[in-house]
Formats: structure tokens, sequence, C-alpha cells
């Protein structure tokens, strides 16, 4: 029995198989998944395995000694956390994304901009310990400058929750549990039920860099930099771009 | 016929390592993370972790919550124990079977469920919105979250002690002129009572360790809806060090709290813990 387990915490390994293990933060899985497909059209007899968890999570797996040949994080501290334990080859931006208003199907006549934010009885957002959250207060902040205290007020006191990450938030948007919530863009392309995407005006916005990296402890740094390689190729972009993701500079996006 | 004494205690010795290395590997395996848990942290670490923000509020909110839940656990429950291990109906025995789901729902889906019934496009909730109740997100959310997920424990717990009391003795007291009410708080409820305390015991361990019904149904805020464990993976996310001290004030806690029951309580009553209610008739 204890064999069994140790088989089992080894990993399902097949013979004469080789495996690419890819650390990623959940907001990605759309998009890895899809890449996966392409990967292994390219590479024949190569696994790709995703991890996607929180990025924070992924980080303390990563310290702890996890076997990852890559990881790509949703924000730039987990990644430097990562990177001062000295854990990491090579690192680059592949994405960005841009947090926006997510609007339940009931509110969406009601809430049309980030200054009608206080329409809304309900509103959810992330607790400020995780990366969204972070991005939220920063925004928030802003929008209290802009649209005074009043606006604040009212703001303040219809925050329902601080979820503990991004696809909560999005779940209680989702299940109308909420009016409105600060999610990323690409949450709301991959949402299932008729939630509304409200844009936060660009002075107020912030832009989220998703970093990857090749892992010191990686079986199969070549592979893992073919990976990285198909994430920022033309093909990559364009699954990413189609998921709501941004790419790494302004200048990239204004290529056609 | 009989075995040589020699052979016998080989015998004796082979079936004692077959019941106690395996016992023993359990018994380290289920207590190595809690050590490790407690041997990972500093004392500084955790005093600093103790003075954290999120620390305190939660520490108030889940004492509260929880004292609440289990009272309205007992309290609706006794009655129903006693309804359930007195009939041998067949509506009974599936309401019995019935009222075990929770222990297998995963806690999310617990969370989902109760949105379903009290958010405001549920079942109940729908209504409920009309009249001015909101439920989800309040701290009468966190409450109901444990209820959901602690009572069937305090249940099972209270029929199992309520269904091992002598028959005979009800029958006595019923002969001596006793009304059903009197049976019951007077023969009864004495008897059973360290079963029903061990069943509330273990039923307040698991809500006060309740997560993920909370979160999906609760929410998270600090002060209002953030108890323990969601303080804990609040603090995760930034603070490893108040996450630790937190996880061992909630051990401490709940360690205490089933020795209190299981150990002392019993023992000071006379009793093994294991036999309950059988022995205190014998007593």
């Amino acid at each position: 029995m204890l064999s069994a387990i140790m088989c089992l915490a080894t990993g399902p390994a097949r013979a004469g198989q080789t495996q690419l293990v890819v650390f990623a933060a959940s907001s990605l899985r759309e998009a890895f998944d899809k890449l996966a497909g392409q990967f292994k059209r390219k590479h024949p007899g190569v696994e790709v395995v995703l991890n996607l968890a929180g990025s924070q999570e992924l980080r303390l797996q990563i310290e702890q000694g996890a076997a990852a040949d890559v990881f790509a994080s949703a924000d730039r501290r987990q990644m430097d956390a990562v990177k001062a334990g000295g854990w990491v080859l090579e690192e680059r931006i592949f994405a960005r994304n841009e947090p926006a208003l997510a609007v339940s199907s009931a509110s969406r006549a009601l809430v049309r901009s980030l200054a009608d934010l206080p329409k809304a009885t309900r509103i959810v957002i992330a607790a400020p310990q995780v990366p969204i959250g972070a991005y939220t207060a920063e925004i928030l902040a802003g929008a209290y400058r802009k649209y005074g205290p009043e606006f604040q007020k009212k703001v303040e006191a219809r925050i329902a929750s601080t979820e503990l990450n991004v696809r909560q938030v999005l779940a209680k948007v989702e299940l109308g549990e909420a009016d409105a919530g600060v999610v990323y863009r690409t949450d709301i392309a991959s949402a299932r039920t008729a939630i509304a995407a409200v844009s936060i005006p660009p002075e107020l916005n912030v832009r989220a860099e998703y970093p990857i990296a090749v892992l010191k402890g990686s079986r199969h740094p070549e592979l893992a930099a073919a990976w990285i390689e198909l994430l920022t190729s033309s093909a990559g972009r364009t699954v990413l771009g189609e998921l709501g993701f941004l790419p790494p500079t302004d200048d990239a996006r204004k290529r056609p | 016929m009989i075995a040589s004494p020699s052979r016998r205690s080989r015998g004796n010795l082979a079936w004692q390592a077959a019941t106690r290395i395996p016992a023993a590997l359990l018994v380290a395996f289920i207590l190595l993370p809690v050590v490790a848990l407690i041997f990972g942290t500093s004392a500084g670490g955790f005093m600093a972790g103790l003075r954290h923000p999120l620390v305190g509020p939660a520490l108030r909110l889940s004492v509260f919550t929880t004292i609440c839940s289990l009272t309205a656990i007992v309290v609706l429950g006794t009655p129903l124990a006693w309804l359930l291990a007195r009939s041998r109906g067949r509506l009974l025995r599936w309401t019995e079977l019935a009222i075990q789901l929770p222990i297998v729902l995963p806690p999310a889906v617990a969370g989902v469920a109760l949105l379903f019934a009290f958010g405001r496009r549920g079942l109940l909730g729908a209504w409920l919105d009309r009249i001015g109740v909101h439920v989800p997100f309040t701290t009468a959310a966190v409450i109901l979250a444990e209820v959901f997920v602690a009572a069937p424990f305090f249940i099972q717990g209270a029929v199992a002690s309520f269904e091992r009391l002598d028959q005979n003795l009800v029958r006595v007291a019923r002969t001596l002129g006793a009304s059903p009410a009197r049976v019951f708080f007077r023969v009864a409820l004495p008897l059973c009572a360290p079963g029903l305390a061990r069943g509330a015991a273990v039923s307040w361990a698991r809500a006060l360790g309740e997560f993920g019904a909370t979160l999906m149904f609760a929410g998270n805020m600090s002060g209002r809806t953030q108890t323990l464990p969601l303080a804990i993976y609040t603090a995760l996310e930034s603070d490893l060090r108040a996450a630790q001290a937190l996880s061992i004030v909630l051990v401490a806690v709940a360690f205490g709290l089933l020795w209190a029951v299981h150990g002392s309580g019993a023992q000071f009553a006379g009793v093994r813990s294991r036999e309950g209610g059988e022995t205190v008739e014998r007593a």
C-alpha cells in the first residue's frame, strides 16, 4: 500500500513518455489547455502536465521543491519571490491582463461605467492579499479621488465580501449574489453565463503582467524554453488574444 | 489440542505486531503534520502572528458563531435524535439517512447549495429578499453554514447514545407513572448526557473548522464573516507566520475541546468514554 502511495506521489509518468510540467496561475487555464494541444502536435511523445492554482500556492510548492519545468505567475510579486529563492533560470513577461468590472445580468442596465458603481447594491471584490485584490484597491483609490467622498462612502458600504481568489469573485457575480465585482477581463470572457464586462477608465486602470520562467530544477529545459517560445509566437499570441489577454508590450499591440 | 505455551506466546507476539505496527503507523502519520506545524513556528513568530490584525476579529467571530450554531444544533437536534432513536418507521429511516448528506457533500458544493436555497435567486431566498431579509454575506450566513455541515455529527452521536439507553428503564419509569416528557428529561437525558456531549464536541470542532461552505455562502469579510479558517487562508496569501500562528490556535482550541469532553468529562463521571450510556446504567 505504501509503495502504491509512493507511485502516486511520483506522478503518473508512463514509460517512454516525456513530461513537461507547467505550473500556471489559474487564470491561464483556458489558454494553456489550448496551447498544450498545439505543443503536443509539434512535439510528439511529450505530454504537457498542467498544475493550475493560485500563483501564491504555486510559489509555495516550488519553494518546497515541487518538480516543475515552467512557472507562469499572474503577478510580479510571486515570481520575484521564486527568483529570490534562486529557483529561476530565465524569465520574461509573456502577456498582460486588465482588470474590468463584471456586472450581473440583472444589474447591467444600472451599472454602465465605474462611476455607476454606487448603484450596485452588493459589491464583491478580492482581498488585498491576492493580486487582483491589490489591483482593485489601487483602482478604487484612484476612483475615490476622481469621483469624490460620496462615491467612496457608498462603495465602501456596499462591499459585501473580500474573496480569496478572482474566480470566487466571478462566481458570486455569476450566481447573481453580487451585482458587480472587479475581475480580469479574461475571466469575464471565460464565464459561461451572461455577465457584462464594463471597462475601467484607462487613467484609473492598472496592467497586470504575467511573467513566465524556466525553473532551475527542470528536467527538460529545452522543452521548457520551447513552451515559452510557443506562448510568444504568433500562434500563441492569437490564442491568448482570443481569450482577452493583452500582448506584453504596447508596441506589440499596435502590430497587426 | 491445546497449543504449547511457547507456541501460543509466539502467536500472541505475531498478533500483537500485526495490530500494533499498522496502528502506530497511522497514529504517526496523523500526528506528524500537526507536530511539524508546531515545530515549524518559533515562539517569536507565533507571538508576532497572534498580533496580526486579522487574528482578533476572526477569533471573536469564530467563538461567537460556533456558540450560536452549536446551541441551534443541540436544541433542534436532540428532539430529532430522540425521535430517530425510538422509531422504526420507514420515513424516519430515510430521514436519518438524508440528514447525513452534508457529511459527504464537498463543502464548496454545500455552500453553493445554501446559496441556491437562501441566495437572492434561491428557493427561499427570493421570497426572503422581497420581505427585506438578505442572508448571504452576513454573520447569520456563517452560522447557517456551520449548522448545515456540523449538525449531522451531533445527530449521529445523539442517536447512537439514545439507542443504547436501556428500554427497561424507560418502561419502569412509565409504569411508575412518569409522563413521556418526565421520562425524557429525568431518565433519558441524564443517562445519555456523556454521549450527547461527545456528539456536541465533535460537532463543535467541525463547525470551528468549517471553511468551504462559509467562503461560498457567507463570503470573507473581517469582523463579519471571516472566521478563523478563512483568516488562516487569507493570511496564507501574505503572511505565512500569521497563518501558522492561527493554525496552532485552532489546533489547540479544537484539541482542548475534544479532550475536555472525551477525557476529563467522561472520566470524572466514572465512565469509560467508549461505552457511554450503557456503563452508566450499570453503575
